[in-house]
């Protein structure tokens, strides 16, 4: 018989020979990852079920990127909570206010490796599958389960594989190639549904691109992104982690597999517009004044988004009456583009450069919009009021095009 | 189980049903307070104990935060109708004892303020003017969550 990845991994997981899509599995979780903001709940949920002890300490990750610093005594006091159980509980994996976005972090810190089943009370979590592990957002009360037991029931997804060919045009990035998919299928294109990425240009793209593919996944409903591990990802892998691993790939006459050919040769920056990610349009076809620009998340906030963006920002003011905000997705990332002389480069084109954080991306906590107000994001979600007030705008894009939208002021394409 | 309806359109997302500023909080009585405002502010104050929500695909789609299910339960909601939801709006809800109901087409022909009847044994919804929709039944171990009032009351009533 033939498997795909998410077959097979689960199937692993769940100690079984085989499963297929449409079973409902009980898995054993190797990473569980919860964040400030969901945390809370989480543990209020975990008390409520009366488990002393959670089920490994060494299996929990806990990163504060959402509201970091705390910004009001409600998430300082969220703050409390969670060191507070990270103490209680001895949980290994604790990365306090200065460490970055969870998404970022996980993979870079050694958490993340090939054939693993990791869950996270963040709905980006599928960002993970960009190293061919089987990652999926949950919610609290899930996440309370996972705390007591260390399992998760899931039904075995079919899977949409979007066999991706053709060589990127100058200024196209994986972040277009993204948004050109979800704008094809559509916000619940996907949904209950596994996304694998595979073709060419996949196997062409560097980690940080292939991250930014399967980050993504979930605004096409995916329960999950992944992409099958290769040279590359064993590389990334060997560098930042000592955990065994074990690579599972997609057998192509899999009976739950769909395949969609996607070809991205004549592809053009794309622009995902108000107020749905699907609403994507060729950059050609966008034309708007911007008040803020953000570049910084777990889609776009890696050290090569730094560099796309300083390439362009170099020497350039940003315009009067446009403000732009810089936020690298994490200590390390914002540790080389000091070295790398990219946040000069940045603030002295006028920009503001912020510790890493989730930033405005979902609105919570910095950098708000106002009422009328249109932000040029590189982040993930464009929904209304997502990024402060309900009768604000968010267009979503590339690194690069936020980079030249900053100098005009207005969403424009990279010369 | 009789209410009455408020109608939603496609892709109700979880910022919708309750801003990112307001995820620090936990409790439900605060999280009611800002259901649904960025659509309608005064949302909370206006939905009765026992209403229902109808709505059209993907209802839910977007974040993991559980503080979503938990404003609309705070709000009053007693279940939701759609035509499809998202994923893990769909496992968060279940998990807090709101029973999640597909039923093809009733996003088209229903009206907002309607008063409708849902028998969840059948798997049949009737309006008030005597329209009816058929909706999937929800399995056996699922209707014992919702009726537990959720997971974590639903394990420990097991225990």
């Amino acid at each position: 018989m033939s498997y795909t990845m998410s077959e097979k991994i689960l199937a692993n997981a769940s100690n079984k020979d085989s499963v297929e899509a449409g079973d409902i599995v009980m898995a054993n979780i190797d990473i569980a990852m919860t964040h400030d903001l969901t945390g809370p709940l989480s543990v209020q949920s975990f008390e409520k079920i009366g488990t002393p002890k959670v089920w490994d300490k060494s299996k929990i990750v806990i990163p504060f990127d959402h509201q970091v610093p705390a910004d009001s005594i409600d998430s300082a006091n969220n703050h409390i909570i969670m060191r507070k159980f990270v103490k209680e509980q001895d949980i290994e994996n604790f990365y306090d206010v200065n460490a970055g976005v969870c998404h970022q972090i996980l993979p870079e810190k050694g958490h993340v490796v090939p054939g693993e089943v990791i869950v996270g009370t963040d709905s980006h979590t599928c960002t993970h599958g960009a190293l061919g592990a089987f990652s999926t957002g949950i919610g609290s009360t899930d996440m309370a389960m996972v705390f007591s037991e260390g399992k998760l029931w899931f039904k075995v997804p079919e899977t949409n594989r979007f066999n991706i060919t053709g060589e990127l045009k100058d200024n196209v990035y994986a972040k277009d190639v993204i948004l050109n998919i979800i704008g094809k299928v559509g916000a619940d294109g996907s949904t209950y549904k596994a996304c694998e990425f595979a073709g060419k240009t996949v196997e062409d793209m560097t980690i940080s691109d292939r991250m930014v593919l399967a980050n993504m996944a979930i605004e096409m409903g995916g329960k999950t992104g992944l992409i099958e591990p290769d040279e590359k990802t064993i590389q990334y892998v060997k560098k930042h982690s000592t955990k065994p691993y074990t690579v599972f790939k997609t057998d192509l006459d899999a009976n739950s597999l769909n395949i969609i050919d996607i070809d991205v040769s004549d592809l053009e920056p794309q622009i995902a517009c108000p107020h749905n990610v699907d609403n994507v349009k060729p950059i050609s076809e966008v034309d708007t004044e911007i008040d803020q620009v953000f570049l910084g998340s777990c889609t776009n906030g890696r050290i090569s988004d730094l560099r796309d963006a300083a390439k362009i920002l170099k020497g350039n003011q940003i315009a009067r009456g446009t403000r732009m905000l810089v936020i690298p997705a994490s200590r390390e990332v914002y540790s080389k583009a000091l070295d790398e002389g990219l946040l000069k480069i940045f603030v002295d084109a006028g920009a503001l450069v912020s510790a890493p954080c989730c930033g405005p991306c979902l609105g919570g906590h910095t950098g708000l919009i106002g009422p009328g107000e249109i932000s040029l994001s590189t982040s993930n979600r464009n929904f209304k009021g997502r990024q402060g007030s309900p009768d604000g705008k968010v267009y979503l894009s590339s690194a690069a095009v936020a980079a030249a939208s900053a100098i005009t002021g207005r969403i424009s394409m990279p010369e | 189980m009789k209410g009455k309806v408020w109608k939603f359109e496609n892709d109700i997302d979880t910022d919708i049903i309750i801003p990112g500023r307001y995820l620090i909080y936990t409790d439900e009585e605060t999280l009611a307070k800002h259901c649904m405002e960025g659509l309608d502010p005064n949302f909370n104050e206006k939905v009765n104990e026992g209403d229902f929500i109808v709505a059209g695909t993907n209802f839910g789609c977007g974040s993991s935060r559980e503080h979503a299910p938990i404003a609309l339960k705070g709000a009053g909601i007693a279940a939701i109708i759609a035509e499809s939801f998202a994923r893990i709006f769909y496992r968060n809800a279940t998990n807090l004892g709101i029973p999640l109901l597909e039923a093809p087409g009733i996003s088209e022909t229903i009206e907002n303020g309607e008063k409708i009847d849902i028998d969840m044994e059948k798997g049949i919804i009737t309006s008030e003017s005597g329209k009816k929709y058929e909706f999937k039944k929800l399995p056996p171990f699922m209707l014992e969550i919702l009726e537990s009032g959720g997971l974590i009351k639903y394990l420990k009533d097991k225990k």
